[in-house]
């Protein structure tokens, strides 16, 4: 079974997949990352992002990464808005907020399932576009383009936003708040509302991604089920926060279930990423590229 | 909009319900017949099983048109069982202690109906199934019926290896969801290759959470098998033939498909478009004319306008005749031993070959139907983003059973694909 | 607090002879059926409490010990047909072991990560099951339950009543360990873990203590599942919704008192049932999701706070 070959695909292919990962996961890697909101409905936002693009597409023939565009700016001001609940909600009271906050999210995601039930139907959508269906040769070797969108928008959006944190004076508040909320209070900076603002990057960035998602593969209401896992394992193993560890690290998750789906048995690939996450949390708590304690 | 079809529904039931009243005025003193049954109205079976349920809602409609059965009206009592097999004991208790209903209907799928079978057989029921695989063999009840075309367990497989080795195929790769039917497909398919005398070249089992297959697809294509059986489910057969669309799978196949679930889904099917061409699966209905019985048409005219309203599958070719068809036979078992009592009922299903709009069924002793209705066809000149098209003959062709054969297998599967 | 204490004892006493009572009076057997659910959800939200309410720790991995405790029956009475009590001991055990190396983990992560880590171990011990075709691997396995054994006229009843003995148990332990220092000393390692280690309560050693309880619990309720379906498959045993339905109930019940996750649960668990064979659709989600929203934000203590907080309020009203 085993040959070079094989080998090579699948690492080429596992690089591909791993980018559409961290794709996924970028969002999370700010809101959960970075703002300690434990984001379950992450997932949820991401499937509900990718069925307005599906409608858009549907409708009106938009080219789903424009469709994907198109909504981002919705997705900032539906991100704006979920912040300022969960803020009044659960951190203006303080103490506590990590169980009931999962709850609340979960209690959301719920929401956003059945409404996507509601309107469209339970059947699998997807959508068409002139990259969708075809594959690039190099060689024996095929990529499929898909792949390759998911690759340049992964690698687009790592370099956008670890610009702005660290050039932009927004983007340096975020990580400042992330790290000392006080020290940023007492510069005369309103915290809230830095968290709300990289709370809506968070979610805005859900928008493009989501289109990603059914470029990738067909969607169905429930799919943000199994990303729950995939995307937090993401960016836990990362280490929190981190832009290009979250890149990395989804693409060493990607390499590792490729290799496994393709040379071994496929049927183990999910418990080898999973536990390639308990491994490093049990080694390194912080994540891969974590610098927090 | 939406006000003026509610009004519009209401005025058209007072006034059906009026014209009920005046004729039948028997028919609303006495009690309904109940029938009870859960079905998947929400996780990965929803699908199918609104689409099944809107076959049996099709039928209710036509016998109280009719009339109704013993001179009572039909009602359906139907809860959702998530899809989990964890709902439906409980959910069957309730049908059976608190509802009281005269006669069962299994929901959809195999896995809801796994944990029903002991308790239908401890209470002595007759369970009509829907579309579950090889439920009955363990607990051997036998007032089971299983309407569903699989037929003896190894027919599947062996409809589609026949063709593949009729096609010159010595060769064949294995590609099966982890999940509980692909698996039950891949068991089969084994013994059969292994009785044929076939060499199995790759054999593994996907996780069902597979998000890409272009590397799985590599490693089979590596293996440069002759026949390639693929049992999957909706979810992944989109995504297995993209990537085969994408990557290929080299000359060598001669014959690819065999049991994928969800390429008889309208939405799924409308998506693939071309990317269809060529593979040939299975299927338990098809718009050709060898599969037209008495009333077929008819009931796809109403389910078509019925489905757009619903939400579910436009075109309902999988599940929703046979969710009619499990009406008829009740209705043709009601009428002829004119009673409820279940045990006599079981024994006219058992006995006799029952006309239904998915043709003659007869059941054997296991409670499956005694000879496999499931089709064999191949997609043929499918164009991208067309439902209407599968509304036509001739984009499916059959190639097995002989006695529906409507063309022949196109060879290799690259050349089919084109 | 002594008259407490009879009261307790004497509530557990009438609970029991009253469910057994019911096993001999009530013919129709829905009330069995759906009762073992819903009794089912309160071993497990009173189990997840312990770690989850006492010690903080968000355990996300409920349905890998359901699941577990599952496949620990299945396996035992494959192999050796043993009875129901013996698979829910073995379960009891196995969830046990499993919550020891899941306390070990508590010793390099905490917080969101302990989380975290709980669905990891969810899905890679899903997995191995999966692959495991002994006992029935993804396809699931069909089991056939022995006859009934005296005193009970039906298995289901039986099964009930197990259950219900499961429920006084784990209710027991969990009100034991609020009373005693093992809960005041999670309730401080809850507080501020590095505080309570420098004052010298063992925190290690309570929490992987925590765990076991925790997870022997778990693990023993999944065990007669197999039984009440005689039938089991992985994607149904460690389903999603285990977990997140035992997080809402204690949440809604609230995690501050023993008593909270048995009201959660009996609240949430009922309104899952009444569901299921009413409005019994996609709304049924909704509602959780509804309630799960509504319940965290407007009584965040859950009902148990709330109960309290009137209390204290009238209270405070006649001084």
């Amino acid at each position: 079974m085993f040959s070079f070959e094989l080998l090579l695909d699948a690492v080429v292919i596992g690089v591909l997949l791993g980018c559409f990962y961290a794709a996924v996961s970028l969002g999370l890697s700010i809101s959960f990352g970075l703002l300690d909101v434990p984001h379950v409905a992450h997932p949820a936002f991401l499937v509900l992002a990718a069925y307005a693009v599906f409608f858009l597409n549907e409708h009106y023939g938009i080219d789903p990464l424009v469709a994907g565009l198109l909504i981002t700016p919705l997705f900032f001001l539906f991100g704006l808005l979920a912040y300022r609940l969960y803020y009044e909600t659960f951190e203006k009271r303080g103490s506590d907020a990590g169980v009931r906050g999962i709850a609340f999210f979960f209690g959301i995601a719920f929401i956003i399932e059945v409404l996507i039930i509601l309107q469209f139907g339970v059947d699998q959508r997807s959508v068409t576009a002139t990259y969708v269906g075809k594959a690039w040769r190099i060689g024996d070797m095929r990529i499929p383009f898909r792949l390759i969108v998911a690759f340049m928008v992964a690698a687009a959006l790592t370099i956008l936003l670890t610009l702005y944190l660290s050039r932009t004076f927004m983007g340096r508040a975020i990580r400042a708040v992330a790290q000392d909320q006080e020290a940023l209070r007492l510069m005369g900076a309103d915290p809230i509302r830095i968290k709300q603002w990289a709370f809506g990057i968070a979610t805005a960035v859900l928008g493009i991604t989501g289109a990603l998602l059914i470029i990738v593969a067909p969607v169905e209401p429930t799919l943000d089920r199994t990303y729950i896992g995939r995307t937090f394992c993401v960016v836990v193993m990362a280490g929190l926060g981190s832009m290009s560890g979250t890149l990395v690290a989804a693409i060493i998750l990607g390499i590792a279930e490729t290799i496994v789906l393709t040379l071994f048995g496929a049927s183990w690939a999910p418990a080898i990423s999973f536990a390639m996450l308990l491994g490093v949390l049990a080694v390194r708590p912080q994540g891969l590229f974590g610098r927090r304690s | 909009m939406e006000r003026r079809t509610l009004l519009g529904g209401t005025i058209t039931a007072a006034v059906l319900g009026l014209t009920f009243g005046l004729t039948s005025a028997a028919f609303a003193q006495q009690p309904p017949i109940k029938i009870g049954m859960s079905m998947a109205q929400t996780g990965g079976l929803a699908g199918g099983g609104k689409a099944s349920q809107l076959g049996i809602e099709v039928w209710r409609d036509d016998v109280n048109a009719r009339g109704g059965l013993l001179g009572r009206k039909v009602e359906l009592i139907v809860y959702d069982d998530k899809s989990s097999a964890s709902e439906t004991p409980a959910i069957y208790s309730k049908l059976l202690d608190v509802d009281k209903v005269d006669i069962l209907f299994a929901p959809y799928a195999t896995v809801p109906t796994a944990p029903l079978m002991p308790l239908v057989k401890q209470r002595g029921m007759l369970l009509m199934g829907n579309f579950s695989f090889q439920v009955n063999s363990k607990v051997g009840h036998d007032m089971w019926f299983n309407n569903a075309p699989w037929g003896p367990a190894d027919s599947w497989a062996s409809s589609f290896l026949d063709l593949g080795q009729k096609a010159g195929g010595k060769t064949i790769a294995l590609l099966a969801a982890d999940q509980e039917f692909a698996q039950n497909l891949a068991k089969t398919a084994r013994e059969v290759a292994t009785k044929l005398g076939m060499k199995i070249v790759f054999d593994q089992a996907y996780p069902p959470s597979t998000v890409e297959f272009s590397g799985i697809l590599r490693a089979l294509k590596a293996a440069k098998p002759d026949i390639v059986y693929v049992a999957s489910y909706p979810p992944d057969s989109a995504g297995i033939l993209r990537g085969v669309n994408e990557i290929g799978i080299g000359d060598n196949v001669k014959l690819f498909g065999g049991g994928m679930v969800g390429l008889q889904f309208g939405a799924v099917m409308e998506n693939l478009g071309s990317l269809l061409n060529g593979v040939v699966n299975y299927n338990t209905w098809l718009p050709e004319p060898s599969m037209y019985h008495e009333g077929t048409k008819a009931f796809f005219e109403t389910y078509t306008k019925r489905a757009v309203e619903a939400k579910v599958d436009p075109l309902g070719y999988y599940l929703a005749p046979y969710g009619y068809a499990s009406g008829q036979m009740i209705e043709q078992a009601i009428k002829a031993v004119g009673s409820l009592d279940q045990k006599a009922l079981a024994k006219y299903l058992r006995e006799n070959t029952h006309k239904t709009i998915v043709g003659p069924i007869t059941f054997a002793a296991d409670g499956e139907w005694k000879e496999s209705g499931v089709v064999q066809a191949q997609f043929r000149g499918i164009a991208d983003k067309n439902m209407e098209q599968f509304r036509s003959s001739g984009k499916q062709v059959v190639l097995f059973p002989d006695k529906m054969k409507s063309g022949t297998l196109v060879t290799p599967f690259e050349a089919a694909r084109k | 607090m002594k008259r407490n204490g009879v009261f307790f004892w004497v509530g557990a006493a009438v609970f029991l002879i009253a469910i057994a009572l019911m096993t001999k009076l009530i013919t129709n057997e829905y009330p069995f059926f759906a009762g073992y659910v819903i009794l089912q959800f309160i071993v497990l939200a009173v189990a997840w409490s312990i770690l989850g309410g006492h010690a903080g720790y968000v355990n996300f991995g409920t349905s890998a010990f359901f699941g577990m405790g599952v496949y620990t029956a299945v396996f035992l009475f494959k192999v050796a047909g043993a009875p129901l009590l013996v698979q829910i001991a073995a379960a009891a055990a196995v969830g046990a072991l499993m919550g020891f190396a899941l306390g070990l983990l508590t010793l390099r992560m905490q917080g969101i990560f302990f989380s975290i880590a709980t669905i990891a171990l969810t899905i890679v011990i899903e997995t191995s099951i999966t692959n495991w075709r002994y006992v029935g691997g993804a396809a699931g396995i069909q089991l056939q339950r022995p006859p009934v054994t005296w005193p009970f006229s039906g298995y289901v009843q039986m099964l009930f009543f197990v259950q219900a003995v499961l429920v006084v148990l784990a209710v027991v332990v969990s009100r034991y360990i609020q009373n005693s220092w093992i809960g005041r000393g999670l309730q401080a390692l809850r507080d501020d873990e590095l505080a309570a280690e420098c004052t010298g309560v063992p925190t290690l050693r309570l929490k992987v203590l925590a765990c076991v309880v925790s997870g022997a619990l778990m693990c023993a309720a999944g065990a007669p599942a197999a039984m009440y379906l005689q039938y089991a498959d992985p994607s149904s045993a460690f389903n999603l919704n285990y977990s997140v339905s035992t997080l809402a109930m204690s949440l809604i019940g609230g995690t501050a008192h023993w008593a909270g996750p048995i009201v959660g649960a009996i609240l949430l668990g009922t309104t899952q049932q009444l569901l299921t064979v009413t409005i019994s659709s996609e709304v049924n989600v909704l509602v959780l999701g509804v309630m799960l929203v509504l319940f965290v934000v407007a009584a965040p203590e859950g009902l148990i706070g709330l109960l309290r907080r009137v209390r204290d309020k009238r209270r405070e009203g006649k001084q």
